[in-house]
């Protein structure tokens, strides 16, 4: 292989912070992301994501704290000596310039020979499949060869650390599985340290060896995406992690990491995810596929179907509770739209929250 | 956005900044220089002049008769302004809403006298009006100035009508409009700011236009702006702060009017016309 | 396609379906007065000018021209008005570029655009009348730089090619800077981001990224801001020496067809104008197509 990447340990961000005037668009982040390492920085928008990752890359200046490759201080250095390869959200591939000069142009300004960048550029359409494409401009393209064009280019300089901006927001559905795959796919082959923005949980799980959770500028979760999917450590993490029913409700009793809360008179239990005190506020969190319709019994609420959907193995249906609450559960059964049911979800499957200051 | 906080990028932003502002301090100064001298006494070898009066205005006035003046001026604008609206924005309509052969020269045909400069084309354009007998009248002028002013309108109002949805007519038309109704409750409503803005800057450039209107006006039918043109060309005969009075005059008939264009226009609209319309 | 379905039972659609299949039809028509407005006070001035050059006073059907290009009083007017305009708009075009890529940057463009805007709408006249007392030799300009030291004598920049060059860059260059600020603005900044992470320095980023995608636009603006100091006339009469040095083109005309009231003379020297104007404009706009040519953004849609 000829594209080999810049050998380091880790890029370890120390208290970075971004204000925008009054906005504190990033509070004191603390990464460290290792070498070969899959990150995904996910958040909703507006999240602070795309603000380190312009950060790092040097568009953006720091307001605070410091950014560190190995024993180097990076976020003093200009965007051009950083060296780091991106990809954006829009591609951002230069118009007046054909695949080969535009995989090339990193190449061009480290003043490398003709022969080497023709090498280069040759194992990056290679690694992208875009061979016999080279001398297309990027308006004859479509967005899913745009999107490898603009991979390759970022990869072809052999960056230390690549980062990429939300690069599959602007294709359909069945492109950006296929894209989701081939990122996979040159990760692998390549082993780049990649720091992934998006906004899109599925991407995250699918490709990311770590995910780091965001919101309002502060960290609130890192993990891998095993941990993230089965213990969020916050109500909002999982609210993006797929917990759709969130049940509010007092808490009961809570030792040895048991939590009971009452749900309109409901007793429901689950593991405790924070600290709880007994007679406060809390919720419990329960994915639809948790939450299946049966009898009355331990773990249970009665509620009124609202509407049910034919997915095919089973139904999804809707529901309300007297109290008011909103329910989407799973269901073996037809049930009828306005039935009185019962949804109950299994002890180990119910996460107990603090409310959210 | 890049910004650059190095030494020498920090001397090329001062140097920029340095040539923006003596350009700008040397314009307000050519203008404060007008103003200043028609409040003038007298105003020779010195910084300020020796005294102060508003008398300049009354001589300007009188000598002048710049009550005919601006009367033909605003009469020439105003006829100028509903012409050019109502030919440019039907023909803007057209073109905006339909394909056909042809459309292309037409519209490179109307994209001409806006990009040939008036005192080129003014001249054969003046031969005409001469020889038809409506050169030196009030509608000379008037014509000779709609030759720029209705491809203006049209060019502007292209891509304001373009804007609109066809579907939103296709829905009134559904809904029992007729032609006449869909363009007063629907058109109308939606095109006012894109018509406002295409005329105000027709007004503004109809009243600073000087080329057409001196190429073709008589004595009855000139406008303020060739008014000024001759008093300064017989500048000797009349007191230069009388002429200044007058430039002030001028000048602040344009401004008013380039003021309220402004509250609807961007600056850069007033030369790039229609062609920088944000394409997303 | 609007297209009213009628339902007809003779065979073949009727001439009004034909017409309307081709995008002729009732609101098509609208176009028709503007057009016809253009060809008569447009078209059919420039032809009936071109016919009457050729239709002199007296001699044969090219002594017009042939007058034009024997006489140095006459043909040197290009010369003279091409020393003026070409200078001005490549000094106008080379000022504009670097300041509208600042203040690209900058948060309130608006007040600064509103600035620049006036000397434009209040046109050359008022501009010639302002400038003839300001860099007179009593006026603030030649005051200031007497105060400071930098002269010992007045300069002389009023009734010579000075002025006439003072009044073109005013007029002209918010002219040539709002188009240009146009253009720059218009390219995605996306693009020089990207370069930058890919190493490019900031002159490199202009050179490679920005100029290639502006040459197309900064050919346009070179022509219009020429053709506009091309046809100067007012300041060159007022602010110049219009018997001597700035005896530019547009004064010749005038002359011929005010003065001496020989239109057929005069529209020839209008078709010289227009002629020199056209084949400037052609060889700078031919010179377009070696540059790219197409949406300055990173993506299609």
């Amino acid at each position: 292989m000829t594209i080999a990447l810049s050998q380091f340990n880790e890029v370890r961000l120390d208290n970075v912070s971004r204000d925008f005037g009054a906005l504190n668009a990033l509070r004191n982040v603390n990464l460290t992301i290792r070498r070969r390492e899959f990150i995904a920085l996910l958040g909703p928008s507006g999240c602070g994501k795309s603000t380190t990752l312009n950060c790092i890359a040097g568009l953006l200046p720091v307001t605070g704290g410091a950014i560190w490759l190995d024993k180097s201080r990076v976020d003093t250095l200009k965007p051009e000596e950083r060296g780091f390869g991106m990809v954006f959200q829009n591609y951002a591939l230069f118009p007046h310039m054909n695949l080969r000069q535009n995989i090339g142009f990193g190449l061009k300004m480290r003043g490398k020979t003709k022969a080497e960048i023709d090498r280069k550029v040759d194992e990056a359409l290679r690694l992208v499949r875009l061979q016999g494409q080279e001398h297309k401009l990027p308006g004859q393209l479509s967005g899913g060869q745009q999107q490898r064009v603009a991979i390759a280019r970022a990869i072809v300089i052999e960056p230390p650390l690549v980062l990429m901006d939300e690069p599959l927001s602007n294709l359909d559905a069945k492109l950006r599985l296929e894209m989701r795959a081939e990122i996979r796919r040159i990760h692998n082959e390549l082993g780049a340290t990649t720091i992934y923005v998006t906004h899109d949980q599925d991407e995250a799980l699918s490709l990311a060896d770590r995910i780091v959770v965001l919101r309002d500028g502060v960290v609130r979760q890192v993990g891998t995406p095993k941990e993230l999917y089965e213990a969020p450590a916050h109500l909002d993490v999982a609210d993006f992690m797929g917990f759709r029913n969130k049940l509010k409700g007092s808490v009961v009793s809570h030792d040895n990491g048991r939590a009971v809360v009452d749900v309109e008179g409901a007793k429901i239990s689950g593991v405790a995810r924070e600290k709880l005190a007994v007679g406060a506020v809390a919720f419990a969190a329960i994915r639809s596929d948790d939450l299946v319709a049966g009898e009355p019994g331990p773990n249970a609420l009665a509620v009124t179907v609202d509407t049910i959907e034919y997915r095919g193995r089973e139904f999804v249906g809707t529901a309300r509770s007297r109290g008011g609450l909103d329910f989407v559960f799973r269901s073996h059964v037809a049930v009828e739209p306005g039935a009185a049911v019962h949804l109950r979800a299994a002890d180990e499957r119910v996460l107990v929250f603090a409310e959210p200051a | 956005m890049i910004r650059d906080t190095t030494l020498g990028a920090k001397l090329w932003a001062a140097a920029i900044w340095t040539l923006v502002g003596f350009f700008v301090l040397n314009l307000f100064a050519m203008i404060g220089t007008v103003v200043t001298s028609s409040f003038a006494t007298r105003w020779l070898g010195t910084w300020l002049p020796i005294g102060w009066t508003t008398r300049w205005y009354d001589s300007a006035w009188s000598e002048f008769q710049l009550g005919d003046v601006l009367l033909v001026t605003f009469q020439v604008v105003g006829a100028v302004v509903l012409i050019s609206g109502l030919l440019g924005v039907t023909a803007a309509y057209a073109l905006a809403r339909r394909e056909f052969a042809g459309k292309r020269l037409l519209v490179l045909l109307f994209l001409l006298p806006l990009l040939i400069p008036p005192i080129t084309f003014g001249i054969p354009l003046a031969t005409v009006l001469y020889r038809t007998g409506l050169a030196g009248t009030f509608w000379g002028v008037v014509v000779a100035n709609l030759v720029p002013t209705v491809p203006f309108v049209i060019l502007v109002m292209i891509p304001f009508i373009e804007q609109v949805d066809p579907k939103i007519e296709a829905a009134a038309r559904v809904f029992g409009a007729n032609t006449f109704k869909l363009f007063v409750h629907v058109l109308m409503p939606l095109l006012l700011p894109g018509i406002l803005a295409a005329l105000l800057l027709v007004l503004v450039r109809t009243i600073a236009m000087f080329e057409l209107t001196f190429l073709v006006a008589g004595p009855t039918s000139q406008t303020l702006v060739v008014a000024l043109y001759y008093a300064v060309f017989a500048a000797g005969v009349r007191a230069v702060q009388s002429i200044d009075a007058m430039a002030v005059i001028y000048m602040v008939t344009t401004l008013v009017w380039l003021i309220i264009a402004l509250r609807f226009v961007n600056p850069t609209q007033i030369v790039t016309r229609a062609k920088q319309q944000p394409a997303h | 396609m609007h297209q009213t379905v009628a339902p007809s039972i003779i065979q073949g659609p009727s001439l009004r379906q034909r017409l309307a299949a081709r995008g002729f039809d009732a609101v098509t028509l609208l176009v028709v007065p503007a057009a016809v407005f253009s060809l008569c006070l447009f078209v059919y001035p420039f032809a009936f000018g071109l016919i009457l050059s050729f239709e002199p006073k007296s001699g044969g059907w090219l002594s017009n021209y042939v007058r034009f290009f024997s006489d140095s009083f006459l043909y040197d007017t290009i010369g003279k008005t091409l020393w003026l305009a070409v200078p001005v708009t490549l000094l106008n075009l080379v000022l504009a570029v670097p300041i509208a890529f600042r203040v690209r940057l900058m948060r309130h463009q608006r007040l600064l655009t509103t600035i620049l805007v006036l000397p434009i709408t209040l046109g050359t006249v008022l501009v010639a009348e302002g400038l003839l007392n300001y860099l007179g030799p009593q006026g603030w300009f030649n005051r200031t730089l007497m105060t400071f030291g930098l002269i010992s004598q007045p300069l002389k920049l009023v009734h010579n090619y000075w002025g006439v060059f003072a009044s073109l860059v005013i007029t002209g260059f918010p002219f040539t800077f709002l188009l240009t600020l146009s253009y720059v603005t218009g390219i995605d900044p996306a693009l020089e981001q990207a370069a930058a992470t890919l190493g490019a320095s900031a002159w490199q980023r202009f050179r490679h990224v920005y100029l290639p995608l502006l040459m197309p636009g900064f050919a346009i603006t070179f022509c219009l801001s020429f053709v506009q100091a091309f046809s100067v006339f007012p300041s060159a009469v007022l602010l110049g020496a219009p018997a001597g040095p700035t005896r530019v083109i547009s004064i010749a005309a005038y002359q011929a067809a005010f003065e001496e009231y020989d239109y057929s003379m005069a529209s020839a020297i209008a078709m010289i104008m227009g002629f020199v104007q056209l084949a400037i404009v052609v060889a700078v706009l031919a010179s377009r197509g070696l540059f790219y040519r197409g949406p300055a953004s990173g993506a299609k849609g």
